[in-house]
């Protein structure tokens, strides 16, 4: 295939990917090295280092809830009191959200929604570094609670609060210390960054495509992006105003969730949830894109029904807007809101309906290739399916009454949350690795890292909707031995290490490759769409000549040229 | 900046909520009919000067430098003088009408809402002053257009933001 | 003490599918429909996915691509509308469940309770009867026979709680400043467990609530025996500090307790060795903090912060089910409540081996 093909010149050529410089063999000092990476401003250093800091703190949640686990494996177990217990599920929750499941996302986005468009870098390149820091610190800020107050052994100012914290709880009558105030602040920061971030990715989405790129040639996975974006500016917002009231409670003697002043507890969970359910949305799009990116290629097959990708995902984003109160039904609403708020949350079900069917129909007719990324892709597949009808089942308003709180609801978060969001992140692992190093990740650790994890996954998860089932809450330091709730809480334990050992194996696979791995080539997926028409990893300027695209699939058409897609559109 | 505003508005919208949630649930005084009076002569000054960012847009789109500087300057004058009136009206009700932040709802509601936008217009004016002071230097010129553009955009929103405040807190919810 | 053991013993059942109060039985049939059709849907997506992946996969060698497709408006618009007619489906079911039991009308007869909702306790009150009682809930039986409903008010005094017990209902939320409303109708005698659903601090976990379900005959006793209050005058007080207990009426009601409302007195235990050391421990009961928080009707302690412990003999556990109600519990909690429950709103109050053991004995008598 040439370089120049007539008509459709990729700039830099797949061939040219032979001449690469890596990041790691640049000449000087360690210090020179690591000066480079904090004052870097491009989008490529600065979506690895997302990615690091998210793994980094992935593995710090994932010990979190190991400790929780042991902790539920017996009743009446005393292996860390209630009061490390709440501190240790809250901030596994904040975590796994706002330092694991956030920045990872942004981190895949920042390495690729640039290349995907063909774009030299963000539209901000230096309002991009200040959301990582921003981000980095609000991170740091959170964890360093661990060891204020009076340190370690008692889990220092850790927040207790529950992940959203509900008012009057957070209010200074029943939280003294700071460890609310540790919370409020970082999450604060955080927002800040990612509202920085997404306004960058919307104006990179509308501002900095490669001549040609038409808004329906975009590749999937920015347009999921731009919706993401969109969310959390909505979204996000509310909730740094929250904050900045629970704040003003907390320090300047306000009343905006002081129950003892007339202030409102509900308000709280409507403002918190207006984010919060959004919130589930901006996590799940992108694995969903990533799903969009990797089915084709592993299937050999364009994308089914593009036009509904992009209109049911940017019909989720706006549905999401709609059913933040179906987190309430037992606040006490009226039968009208209940019955408002069941329906709204059943519209979503429509268009990711569509989207799974139309996975299904890619894959349909296809010739399937089982490599790692596209296993955990498979498995999505299923798990999506799953904790769609969970959810399906949580909208009900009436049964949810007996479901809200319960641990049902927790193993449907998480089978949205890990069997969805963080199977996809592995796969994209696997799929971008050798694009982001320039190595191929080992197939062989991948495959055992896909199998354990697979079935530490549904040990525990498919387990804990049980114990949901027979009564048990969420969020409780211990049980009664009498409840019949020991044998499952004791088999999703042993998922949970399961999965432990299978996360171990993805770093252990990463550290590896990146030093011992094989040679990945520009293209070794043979995919279609621009940053793999790039050497790996892709230089500072990403395109020596601005790319310029006819179709879709740019590197389809360079590679068949009798049978294009540009043809088509 | 579109995107700015599209979050500022959300972090708006919540404020607004929450003031129009808890108008008259206080359970101590004062009320706001008690202690507010409409600031008029402050309202007029700020929207008159989202007129006046107009012509100082106008002037530097056609190279007037001159005209631009002074209009400018009118502006952020307008700007402090409605920041000195809200000043002057927070004077009056903490020291006469002894309502704070923390005295109830009201108090609350409206310190917050009142000061973010204040907040707002302080922000606005700093950007505002480091233009000025360029261009009273001198530095700046009509390829600066575009960015003059975009802070102006910024200005309009917050005297936008102004009319929904002023309707919420002195009209409704008095 | 046996009782409480044997009654300990049988509180295991609190699944969702064993139902046995309207609302309760209502939401199971209607999760069971429910349940029906998503595994329906689960069946077919998965046996069309599976069917693609083996009929598809790759075989070894082959190098060509397969032909490409770019979608289908038809088949498009089919699994946009299908999903559609299930949702009607799903929503027209749950909006009749939703109705019949939110929108419930409360019969004349319906027993009425108010539930308090405290870090980390309940505190019910029956203002039929001015009683009030904390952790254990008694109610009637409700089924054909004798049908007697129970309406509750729930509210908390701080944070938010959530009353779930799950044979007998879905949870309702108990918020600071505000009423909530639900109903159960039990139809079979018993005692039936939950706890707090709504995470509330420390505690939450310990935060467990039982449900006991009498005959018509048993909740009667029951009721009669909590109107009664304690005998008071084992002290000799200012008499500022000796006014009775005014009991758990607001202003203007009459007294729950007082002698205008009350039954006969309580009959005292009979041990009489026993009854000075119980004197002594009144005694000590009223002098040390206890009655800034505990109430015992009839007496001058009338604290409201913590339980009211005027029949604190009649229930089966102590500190909302933490652990079941023996004198060796109880003399461990008030020595030091964190033994049992750290994070405890109730203070170790430091005292003497020989207070704790009177004021053990004084609890004793609370019939």
């Amino acid at each position: 295939m040439g370089t120049d093909t007539p008509g459709i010149p990729i700039a830099g050529g797949i061939e040219a990917g032979i001449d690469r410089t890596r990041p790691h063999t640049t000449q000087g000092t360690y210090l020179e090295l690591i000066h480079s990476w904090v004052v870097t401003v491009d989008h490529k250093k600065l979506g690895i280092l997302y990615i690091c800091y998210a793994l980094v703190f992935l593995l710090v949640a994932g010990f979190e809830a190991l400790l929780i686990r042991v902790q539920l494996f017996y009743p009446h177990n005393d292996f860390v009191g209630p009061a490390s217990f709440n501190r240790l599920f809250t901030m596994h929750g904040t975590t796994m959200v706002f330092l694991v499941g956030m920045p990872i996302l942004f981190g895949f986005g920042n390495y690729l929604v640039p290349l995907m468009i063909g774009a030299r870098d963000m539209a901000f390149p230096r309002l991009n570094a200040f959301s990582f820091w921003i981000s980095a610190f609000a991170g740091l800020l959170l964890y360093y609670s661990f060891i204020g107050g009076v340190g370690l052994a008692g889990t220092g100012s850790a927040p207790d609060v529950a992940w959203f914290a509900y008012a009057p709880l957070t209010e200074r009558a029943f939280s003294p210390g700071h460890t609310v105030d540790y919370w409020a602040v970082a999450i604060l920061a955080s927002g800040i960054g990612s509202i920085g971030t997404a306004i960058n990715f919307l104006a990179t989405f509308f501002c900095m495509r490669c001549k040609g790129m038409t808004l329906m040639r975009i590749p999937l996975l920015p347009w999921l992006y731009a919706t993401v974006s969109f969310l959390v500016l909505v979204t996000i917002s509310p909730l740094t105003a929250a904050q900045a009231m629970l704040l003003i409670d907390r320090y300047l003697g306000g009343h905006f969730f002081d129950t003892q002043a007339g202030g409102s507890a509900i308000l709280w969970a409507h403002f918190f949830w207006i984010f919060g359910h959004p919130e589930v949305y901006v996590l799940v799009l992108p694995a969903f894109a990533f799903a969009n990116e990797i089915i084709p290629v592993f299937s050999r097959k364009a994308i089914f029904g593009y036009a509904a990708m992009v209109a049911a995902s940017v019909g989720i984003g706006f549905i999401s807007l709609s059913v933040w109160a179906h987190h309430m039904f037992t606040i006490g609403m009226t039968s009208f809101g209940n019955a408002f708020f069941t329906l709204s949350t059943m519209l979503v079900s429509i268009p990711t309906g569509i989207k799974t069917f139309n996975w299904l129909a890619t894959i349909w007719g296809g010739k399937i290739r089982f490599e790692t990324p596209m296993l955990f892709s498979i498995a999505f597949l299923f798990q999506w399916v799953i904790a769609g009808l969970t959810g399906i089942m949580l909208s009900i308003s009436a049964w949810n009454w007996q479901l809200h709180n319960s641990y049902f609801v927790v193993a449907h978060f998480h089978y949205v949350l890990v069997g969805a969001i963080v199977f996809m992140i592995f796969a994209a692992i696997y799929y971008w690795y050798p694009k982001m190093t320039g190595r191929m990740l080992d197939e062989r650790l991948g495959r055992w890292h896909f199998w354990l994890m697979v079935i530490g996954f549904h040990l525990t998860f498919d387990t804990m909707h049980i114990p949901g089932l027979l009564g048990m809450p969420r969020q409780i330091f211990t049980y009664e031995p009498d409840r019949s709730w020991t044998l499952l809480n004791q088999i999703v334990s042993i998922g949970g290490f399961l999965q432990a050992i299978a996360v171990l194996i993805l770093v252990y696979n990463m550290v590896h490759s990146y030093f011992r791995g094989e040679e990945a080539g520009p293209d070794p997926w043979d995919a279609w769409t621009l940053e793999w028409s790039i050497p790996s990893p892709p230089p500072p300027y990403n395109f020596a000549t601005d790319p310029v695209v006819a179709s879709r699939r740019p590197l389809w058409d360079l590679k068949h040229p009798e049978d294009t897609d540009s043809a088509f559109e | 900046m579109a995107g700015l505003i599209v979050a500022e508005s959300a972090i708006f919208t919540i404020f607004v909520t929450a003031y129009l949630y808890y108008l008259g649930r206080d359970v101590t005084g004062p009320t706001p009919r008690e202690v507010l009076e409409i600031p008029i002569f402050g309202t007029v000054c700020l929207l008159s000067s989202s007129g006046f960012i107009v012509l100082a847009e106008r002037a530097i789109e056609h190279g007037k430098m001159a005209a631009f500087t002074l209009w400018w300057a009118v502006t952020m004058l307008l700007g402090a003088i409605f920041l000195a009136d809200t000043a002057n009206e927070w004077y009056k009700l903490i020291v006469h009408d002894h309502l704070t932040i923390s005295t109830n709802l009201f108090g609350t509601c409206f310190y917050s809402l009142v000061g973010l936008h204040a907040s707002h217009v302080i922000v606005g004016l700093i950007m505002m002053l480091v233009v000025l002071l360029f261009a009273l230097g001198r530095k700046v010129h009509p390829g600066h257009a575009e960015r003059v553009k975009v802070l102006a955009m910024y200005w309009h929103f917050v005297d936008a933001v102004w009319v929904v405040v002023f309707t919420v807190v002195y009209i409704i919810g008095r | 003490m046996t009782s409480s053991c044997a009654a300990w013993g049988a509180t295991s059942n609190t699944s969702i599918f064993a139902p046995l109060s309207t609302p309760a039985r209502e939401v199971n049939q209607l999760a069971i429909f429910v349940l029906a059709i998503c595994a329906l849907i689960f069946t077919g997506v998965s046996v069309l996915l599976i069917y693609a992946l083996v009929r598809y996969r790759a075989r070894p060698g082959e190098t060509s691509e397969p032909p490409q497709v770019f979608g289908s408006v038809q088949i498009e618009l089919a699994w946009t509308i299908i999903p559609i007619l299930i949702i009607v489906t799903l929503f027209l079911g749950t909006a009749r469940v939703l109705f019949s039991v939110q929108d419930a009308r409360k019969p004349e007869k319906a027993l009425d309770v108010i539930v308090v909702g405290h870090q980390y306790w309940w505190e019910f009150r029956y203002p039929q009867y001015n009683v009030t009682t904390a952790n254990e809930l008694h109610v009637p039986v409700s089924n054909p026979a004798f049908s007697r409903p129970t309406f509750m008010k729930l509210t908390s005094a701080d944070v938010i709680h959530s009353f779930w017990v799950p044979r007998l209902a879905g949870k309702t939320d108990l918020l600071p400043n505000r009423v909530n409303e639900m109903w159960i109708d039990p139809q079979e005698t018993g005692l039936y467990v939950g706890q707090c659903a709504q995470f509330c601090g420390m505690e939450h976990a310990k935060m467990l609530l039982r449900v006991y379900v009498d005959s018509p005959d048993e909740f009667r006793q029951w009721i009669a025996n909590q109107q009664k209050m304690q005998r008071d005058g084992a002290v000799a007080m200012p008499a500022s500090l000796t006014v009775p207990n005014q009991g758990n009426g607001g202003p203007g009601t009459p007294p729950p307790n007082s002698p205008m409302t009350r039954m006969e007195p309580a009959a005292q235990p009979a041990g009489a060795p026993q009854q000075s050391t119980a004197h002594d421990g009144q005694l000590v009961f009223e002098q040390q903090a206890c009655i800034n928080c505990h109430t015992v009707a009839g007496t001058i302690a009338n604290g409201r912060y913590g339980p009211d412990l005027t029949h604190l003999m009649s229930r089966d556990t102590l500190a909302a089910g933490a652990m079941p109600n023996t004198p060796e519990n109880l003399k461990k909690w008030i020595d030091d409540p964190n033994n049992f429950k750290p994070g405890s709103l109730m203070p170790a109050m430091h005292l003497t081996e020989r207070q704790n053991a009177q004021i053990t004995a004084y609890l004793m008598t609370l019939k």
